[in-house]
């Protein structure tokens, strides 16, 4: 028998989408910044492995020459990136929904069987509630890089007025690179989000548009236990 | 045929359809929406060129409204550029542009002119700013483009320079204007920041004056902006209650432009 499962609140639905914009113009705003500068890359041992961004890149999204501009679009979207994220967190405290989202005790452990499991080394799942292990610790970690975006963020945009963040992100330096890695690390994150979502279907992709997940239920026999921990 | 409304429950199927006609309605209007202003805001018109420019109007608003917040918010004078030991200073200083303060002028001809509010002009020679106390900083130098240089500095601290030509009813408005001889490069400063004790009217880069590209013979040092503000070769200062004209704020930067 089918039935309606309640997944993802509302207000969870609506951060989730409001940030997917937001974030996508940070990304290309900061771009527009870094470009008027592009020293960063990965050398090892005097030999460079990347090279942030090659100009192929560059050309192809038009990135080149427009710095004012990125500063004028990542100046305006940061209030939007932070208040939609100010909200998702007060929410999630708030509601309890902490509860299904960060790490616990087990999560750690779990998070390699999910891993196994999703390369098909290991056969069986390991337990899903709303969020599995790795699901917990990448939702947790994600919202924990907005964070550091933000804090780093703040911390190279006023590093005299805001000289103790700059400070404890370890001076103006590395704070640009933080806020660079952490760059990269949504981008990573967006690319693997989509193949699990891809991979997941569409009553996955469903529940954080509308909110619940259709699900079959054996009918249940006369006399019911306590079917509690399932909503959990 | 009867309207009255059965008071049926509806079936799941019914339900699942229901919730996801709505779900998604709701859905395709945020994307649809979200496209619809990103390309408002996108094809925005350009602020009137004046004392800002180059930049789409909402955009120009949102700078200002977020740079006042932040002034606001966090800007004192007691908040003190982070300094470093003279040895941490690099041997060659970077250097990206000179406009306005292209190779060198000759020493005799070039003296700083002070426009008081009495509409008296003041000449002022580098020598009589050498006899006034000389004021160092090691910095970390900081370009609107992203990179970021130690570099060592000397001077005349602008609360000197304002206490010693007795520029105080000048101080008490709110920008100073800092012009190129030639006046190809030009800058506005909010009076709190140039007054912030860290601000230097400098002659000496590394302990030696100022060669040409550096600003020769007197530059603004002015560490809680970017360099972009850091004007080379004063020629003129004004002071004013509205904002001075700014060689960047015109292309499209932050009036601002503060650290």
């Amino acid at each position: 028998m089918k039935v309606i499962k309640e997944k993802h609140p509302l207000v969870m639905r609506w951060t989730h989408w409001v940030n997917f914009p937001i974030l996508a113009i940070m990304i290309w705003s900061g771009m527009l910044i870094y470009w008027a500068n592009d020293e960063y890359s990965i050398t090892l041992f005097g030999h460079t492995f990347v090279r942030f961004f090659p100009d192929w890149f560059y050309n192809t999204l038009h990135i080149p020459s427009r710095l004012a501009e990125g500063m004028a679009f990542h100046f305006l979207f940061m209030w939007f990136f932070t208040l939609n994220g100010i909200f998702y967190i007060l929410y999630t405290i708030l509601s309890g929904e902490w509860r299904q989202l960060l790490p616990n005790r087990h999560s750690f452990k779990e998070a390699w069987l999910v891993l196994l499991h999703d390369l098909h080394i290991r056969k069986t799942s390991p337990p899903q509630n709303k969020y599995n292990a790795a699901q917990r610790i990448a939702y947790t970690a994600i919202i924990v890089m907005g964070i550091g975006s933000v804090i780093t963020g703040l911390a190279i945009y006023k590093p005299v007025q805001f000289y103790w963040l700059t400070w404890l992100c370890g001076g103006y330096h590395l704070a640009r690179i933080w806020h660079f890695v952490l760059t990269i690390g949504y981008v990573l994150f967006f690319v693997i989000h989509i193949v699990q979502v891809i991979l997941a279907g569409w009553n996955n992709f469903r529940s954080v548009v509308s909110g619940f997940e259709v699900i079959d239920e054996k009918p249940k026999p006369v006399i019911q236990t306590s079917n509690e921990d399932e909503k959990a | 045929m009867k309207m009255k409304k059965p008071k049926k429950e509806l079936t799941i199927d019914q339900k699942i359809k229901r919730r996801n006609f709505l779900s998604f309605t709701v859905f395709g209007a945020f994307i649809a929406g979200t496209y619809g202003g990103w390309k408002w805001l996108y094809n925005s018109p350009e602020e009137t060129a004046g004392i800002t420019g180059g930049v789409r109007k909402p955009l120009r608003r949102a700078l200002n409204k977020t740079e006042l917040f932040f002034r606001r918010l966090a800007f004192s004078e007691n908040h003190l550029v982070k300094t470093y030991p003279k040895s941490m200073a690099a041997k060659v200083v970077r250097h990206n542009t000179d406009i306005g303060s292209e190779g060198k002028l000759p020493p005799e001809k070039w003296k700083l002119q002070v426009k008081k509010k009495s509409g008296e002009v003041l000449q002022i020679t580098l020598d009589e700013l050498r006899a006034l106390p000389k004021t160092e900083i090691v910095y970390d130098f900081k370009c609107v483009e992203g990179w970021d240089q130690i570099s060592h500095w000397g001077g005349v601290k602008f609360t000197d320079f304002i206490e010693h030509f007795k520029l105080h009813d000048e101080a008490k408005l709110d920008y100073v204007g800092f012009e190129t001889p030639d006046k190809q490069y030009y800058v506005g400063i909010d009076m709190p920041s140039a007054l912030h004790p860290q601000t230097l009217l400098a002659y000496e880069v590394n302990e030696q004056p100022l060669p040409g590209k550096y600003g020769q013979p007197l530059r603004l040092i002015i560490p809680v902006k970017y360099g972009i503000k850091n004007l080379k070769r004063i020629g003129s200062i004004t002071f004013s209650n509205t904002r001075p004209h700014d060689y960047w704020a015109e292309q499209g930067y932050d009036y601002y432009s503060g650290l």
